[in-house]
């Protein structure tokens, strides 16, 4: 009951806070050939780069990658040193654009003398906010994130999670149509991890743009439209996560029977890559099927010809797998 | 407009430090101090006067003496004053780019000029404000317990004011290229360097000596700090005492022109807008 009460809360505070973008036809974000070199070193090489309108966009990449680099310069917190971008159809440290743009840095450092509340009250007059504004989106924003009951205490006083929260408070505050969260949930708890992408989702709904930088895959794959992978400063795949990951569907079957026949029946459904024991005459088959349909004959197929199946389970590709796929086996190329 | 956020945020966040309150305390302890010495001066004097029957000192008249003792109180306030603007400024840029608190401003709408001109600003009202209560301190020290008015003490404030100007305009230009670490170092070499080169050049007009002079006018030109101060401190003292005290580390009797408060405020514009044109080509 409680929880109920809490998640409804939250939805109201949640719809007065952000609102619905109107349609435009400019990218939300553009880059072309970006780089970025740091005394002789790229850090991120040539990046060119669409991001639509209402999409949320998932940036992955190891450490190192050139993800936060890419980030600061779209911030204007690091000169490009070749090739240019565009945030909202308009140039890098555009005034105009920069005021529907929210940042949560992967350093969530503040003045943190400052209480909650006077540190959104100094970044809401940051953007230009109004006074009536203000009064009305702080204490908002400080709900949103689960942090009003803190708001008159010292940000020097929360946790590190309880920072971040604030961070992401700052970021939502101006009501942003393009939000850049880099690791924005590297400080908290899995609950805190939950409530961060209902926020994302909710910005979503709203058809704001969100980039997402994390190094979490599951999270990225749980609400990302689309993803770059970078990889030593350069774009290494780019599309749908659906796309990435492919369509492919395996199945683990944990089979009791005649090997030779198993492994034959199961032949015919689909392609058979790995046969191992699991006991003495229990084994665990991992075949690769068209679809779902295929499993349900398969098994029919295996009871018919007299074999046990035990479990059967569906096994889908993963962002997780796509990503070592790049990132490892560049690595392994090059005799690392 | 967003200047004057970023200078009150800098204004409110000094009044925090730590530093500050201890710059504070020191500069109330010199006070009383100084209140308690302008009195025992005022009382020999007195005394003194009694057992020549009256007869008042021709040789060191007592506004000579006041003079000197309003003298030792400014060179005090100066000196704090530096000190202060030096260690609350020298993090101004750096010390913001290491704690990373800069990540979540620069993005906001605001050009990044701005920011050192509001912590510029910011530092300058803490400056004003400071010396504005200490020389009003010595000011009225002077006046109720040593029953003596030193002149012109508006424009010696305001001389005062452009001291500190300087060393604060040296220490930001030093927060946008090195570390805390680094730039604290840096400024206050040159901060000593302004001062004994002040010295050198007084010695070297004594004795006569060219090299020293140079030596001296080369530092006032590279920080003029010192230049500043000997004219604050020459306009602040009646003739009669210039003239019989003449060149000591503290004043001096052959005080810079108006060129030097020109050149003043060239430097510091100079050095502010370098601030600027560097910070705003500064990866963070």
């Amino acid at each position: 009951m409680v929880v109920e009460r809490e998640t409804r809360r939250e939805d109201r505070t949640i719809e007065s806070l952000v609102t619905v973008v109107p349609a435009e036809s400019s990218p939300a974000v553009e880059t072309i050939g970006l780089r970025k070199v740091y005394g002789g070193k790229v850090a991120v090489r040539d990046l060119s780069l669409t991001i639509a309108q209402g999409e949320v966009f998932g940036l992955l990449g190891p450490n190192g990658a050139g993800k936060t680099t890419t980030v600061k310069m779209l911030m204007g917190l690091v000169r490009p040193s070749a090739g240019r971008a565009m945030l909202l159809g308009r140039p890098l440290g555009d005034r105009e654009a920069k005021r529907r743009i929210g940042f949560l840095p992967e350093l969530f450092r503040f003045h943190d003398w400052l209480t909650g509340e006077e540190l959104l009250d100094f970044h809401g007059k940051l953007y230009g906010m109004s006074a009536a504004e203000r009064r009305r989106r702080i204490p908002e924003a400080l709900d949103l994130v689960g942090l009003a009951h803190r708001a008159s205490e010292p940000v020097r006083s929360y946790s590190k999670g309880m920072q971040q929260r604030a961070g992401l408070a700052q970021a939502l505050l101006n009501d942003p149509d393009l939000i850049f969260l880099d690791e924005p949930t590297s400080a908290l708890d899995p609950l805190g991890r939950l409530e961060v992408r209902s926020i994302i989702q909710t910005l979503r709904d709203a058809g704001k743009t969100v980039v997402l930088n994390s190094h979490l895959l599951s999270e990225v794959e749980m609400v990302c439209d689309r993803v770059a992978i970078i990889h030593q400063g350069q774009l290494a795949a780019l599309g749908p996560i659906r796309e990435l990951i492919g369509e492919d569907l395996a199945v683990e079957l944990v089979v009791d029977g005649e090997r030779a026949v198993a492994v034959e029946v199961v032949g015919r459904h689909g392609t058979v890559a790995t046969v191992e024991p699991v006991t003495a005459d229990r084994f665990n088959i991992r075949v690769a099927v068209q679809d779902d349909d295929a499993i349900a004959l398969m098994i029919d197929d295996l009871v018919r010809s007299g074999v046990r199946v035990y479990s059967a389970t569906p096994v889908h590709a993963t962002l997780e797998q796509r990503f070592f796929d790049i990132v490892a086996g560049d690595a392994w190329e090059r005799g690392e | 407009m967003t200047t004057f956020l970023i200078a009150r945020l800098t204004f409110d966040e000094a009044l925090r430090r730590k530093m500050i309150w201890a710059v504070l305390l020191l500069s109330a302890m010199f006070l009383a101090l100084y209140a308690f010495g302008f009195q025992i001066l005022r009382d020999d004097l007195i005394e003194f006067d009694q057992r020549r029957g009256g007869r008042p000192n021709q040789v060191l008249p007592y506004d000579v003496q006041a003079s000197a003792m309003v003298m030792l109180g400014l060179y005090t306030v100066n000196f704090l004053a530096g000190i202060m603007t030096i260690f609350a400024a020298v993090g101004a840029i750096a010390g913001e780019i290491e704690s990373g608190t800069l990540h979540a401003i620069i993005p906001k709408p605001l050009a990044r000029w701005e920011i050192i001109a509001g912590k510029y600003l910011g530092f300058l009202a803490m400056i004003a404000v400071y010396l504005a209560l200490m020389v009003g301190g010595v000011v009225l020290i002077s006046r109720y317990i040593g029953e003596y008015t030193p002149p012109n003490i508006l424009r010696g404030l305001l001389l005062l004011i452009l001291v500190s100007t300087i060393l604060l305009s040296l220490t930001m230009l030093g927060s946008t290229i090195f570390s805390t670490m680094a730039n604290g170092v840096i400024v206050f070499m040159l901060y000593g360097m302004a001062v004994t080169g002040g010295l050198v050049e007084q010695i070297g007009n004594a004795l006569d000596n060219d090299t020293m002079v140079r030596i001296g006018i080369l530092t006032s030109v590279l920080v003029p700090s010192d230049s500043i101060w000997k004219l604050a401190s020459y306009v602040v003292q009646p003739s009669i005492a210039v003239n019989l005290i003449g060149p000591n580390p503290f004043g001096t009797a052959a005080p810079p022109s108006d060129f030097a408060v020109r050149y003043a405020f060239v430097y510091c514009a100079t050095l502010v807008v370098a601030s600027m044109l560097l910070f705003r080509r500064r990866d963070i």
